[in-house]
């Protein structure tokens, strides 16, 4: 083991190795893309000592298209559709995160169906999610596919509901201010019960494979932990800083829509390790699973749009709002501001991609390279919503 | 939160400072602070460690552009016509410089509450456009702060690695200003025809 000196701040941008007192040379190494969801739009900046990681800078911004001035030039319904883009995997969530933050602006109440009906998709998006996400961090982990594969069947159930309900599979689109866009079609509900009947079997299944496989817990077990304070600091949110033990989940704490009806628990992890990632992940599942009986049980009949709404030539009073839903990433917040006229004067998307990236350099320092891989796999980052 | 409880707490345990409700006459009712620049810092540690309301959770860091509208004024002008000099008004244009503006949404993960806004204005959109930089009391604000300094041009002071984040390092506009405008056409890189075109004649040459 050799003992290094500190760098000079700008030294991931020097193209020159340094050496070290110890006399080993650092290595500086341009590393990805090799997450399944940074194909080409995601790298970091690595420098190496040996195997270990003593420095590492996260560099993006290829896939930015300014989304937040597109929507500064757009009706306020004209982005709802440009939020489907930007976390691809949840769009539905995103909708309802742009819905919530328009509808706090405007005073619009949403009717109770259209309420279960956000619950009910929001949920079949975590559930599909995390699902992707356990699956890309098994395969990050080196388990050649197979794991992948099962997740992505469970997610292909998911898909072809949404498919049904809206059209499309990954840009959805579903809600708009008011409620939500279109009603249940005939025998949807009794499809997605049993849907959802289902899926535990999958996570048993899950589990039973790998939630105890050594391998999987030698690589992942003390690996990437980030504390408490610094979680709490660095504005971590989401299933990853419950896995730090942080017990803050937006559905508990604002209780936005109709999620006070609710019973489920908010899972926590001890150590804030990969590992605890992973099951947090694999856990929260479960809740979103009772949630969905819960919604799909007590759903009412009713109108699925407030009809006072007006949704064309939509102009909201001059102010501002802060709108924020406990997104299958984290926080997802919306900041609107309005100036009187049709589109808004601000658009201001706060990601919990983004942000939740803050802390990936704490997180590798010290770790191996491989580990890297696994560290950013349990980030959980999707780029269009990092670079918008 | 009783935002004028707030003002007047702030106000006595950080000397010194300027504080202005903006109120928000939408129905959210959100209102915020405008806090001034030279004691951001004390009163954002006083914000996150004061034991009754421990934001220590900074959510969203939002950057705005607010230019000044552009009004028209006249002014007279002697002007020479007809070999006699004579008053004229002229219309002119009038653009006050305006200021960019950071907004910071504050919550409590250890006491459940929230949010509360703050508010920093820069002197103008062109020169004086430092604001200190929070980062130091929130991490969370590292990579909003550099995206506002990216889109919008403020600089703040005290932050860890102020660099470009979403444009290119060799990016020189602001491109969420409103001002901004868009260049005619995207393909600015030129393409080398005529080298190019030369090149492939000699290749071609050596193999037909």
């Amino acid at each position: 083991m050799t003992t290094n000196t500190p760098l000079p701040p700008t030294a991931h941008l020097s193209p020159k190795p340094s050496i070290n007192s110890g006399g080993t040379q650092l290595l500086e190494v341009s590393m990805g893309p090799q997450h399944p969801s940074t194909h080409g739009v995601f790298r970091m900046d690595v420098v190496l000592d040996g195997e270990r990681v003593i420095k590492l800078k996260p560099i993006f911004g290829y896939l930015h298209r300014n989304h937040e001035k597109i929507a500064e030039d757009e009706t306020y319904l004209g982005s709802m559709p440009y939020t489907d883009r930007l976390d691809y995997f949840c769009s539905i969530t995103n909708n309802w995160a742009y819905a919530l933050a328009v509808e706090t602006l405007a005073g619009i109440q949403v009717p109770e169906r259209a309420e279960y009906l956000r619950v009910i998709t929001g949920e079949l998006t975590r559930l599909q999610n995390h699902a992707c996400l356990i699956g890309f961090l098994t395969q990050d982990m080196g388990a050649s596919g197979t794991p992948l594969m099962y997740a992505f069947r469970e997610r292909e159930k998911i898909l072809d509901l949404f498919e049904a309900l809206t059209g499309a599979r990954m840009m959805c689109n579903y809600m708009r201010f008011g409620g939500c866009r279109v009603d249940l079609p005939a025998g949807w509900l009794q499809q997605a019960k049993e849907v959802v009947e289902a899926f535990p079997r999958f996570l048993d299944e899950y589990e039973s494979l790998l939630a105890s496989n050594e391998i999987l817990m030698s690589r992942t077990q003390g690996v990437g932990v980030l504390s408490k304070e610094l979680a709490v600091n660095a504005g971590i949110t989401g299933p990853m800083l419950r896995a730090s033990g942080v017990n803050y989940d937006l559905r508990k704490v604002d209780k936005y829509g109709i999620y006070d009806r609710f019973t489920f628990r908010v899972p926590l992890g001890d150590h804030g390790d990969v590992y605890d990632r992973y099951m947090i992940r694999l856990l929260e599942m479960r809740e979103s699973v009772k949630i969905l009986q819960q919604a799909m049980r007590d759903i009412p009949d009713g109108p699925i749009m407030d009809a006072k709404t007006k949704i064309r030539g939509f102009r909201p009073k001059a102010g501002e709002a802060y709108g924020r839903i406990e997104a299958p990433k984290g926080e997802l917040g919306f900041y609107l501001i309005s100036d009187g006229s049709p589109n808004p004067y601000r658009y201001r998307v706060r990601p919990p991609s983004l942000i939740n990236l803050t802390v990936l350099e704490d997180m590798c320092l010290g770790q191996n390279v491989a580990d890297v891989v696994i560290i950013l796999g349990s980030v959980d980052i999707v780029m269009g919503e990092v670079d918008r | 939160m009783n935002l004028e409880l707030l003002e007047s707490e702030i106000e006595a345990n950080v000397p010194g400072c300027r504080l202005e409700i903006i109120p928000n006459p939408s129905p959210s009712a959100q209102h915020s602070l405008l806090i001034n620049p030279e004691h951001a810092l004390t009163i954002a540690e006083f914000l996150r460690d004061a034991a009754h309301l421990r934001f220590d959770y900074c959510s969203n860091v939002t950057g705005i552009d607010w230019p000044a509208p552009e009004s028209s004024g006249k002014i007279k002008l002697k002007e020479m016509g007809d070999g006699m000099e004579q008053d004229v008004e002229e219309e002119i244009k009038i653009q006050d410089a305006g200021y960019l503006e950071v907004v910071y949404h504050l919550y409590s993960m250890e006491k459940k509450h929230g949010p509360v806004t703050l508010r920093m204005r820069t002197e103008d959109r062109a020169e004086r456009v430092h604001l200190p930089s929070l980062t130091p009391v929130w991490r969370s604000a590292d990579f909003q702060e550099r995206e506002i300094f990216d889109l919008y041009g403020v600089v703040f002071d005290g932050h860890p690695d102020l660099r470009r984040i979403l444009m290119w390092d060799e990016f020189e506009d602001h491109p969420m200003r409103k001002d901004y405008r868009e260049p005619d056409d995207y393909e600015y890189e030129p393409t080398a025809h005529d080298e190019v075109l030369r090149k492939a004649k000699q290749h071609h040459s050596t193999i037909v």
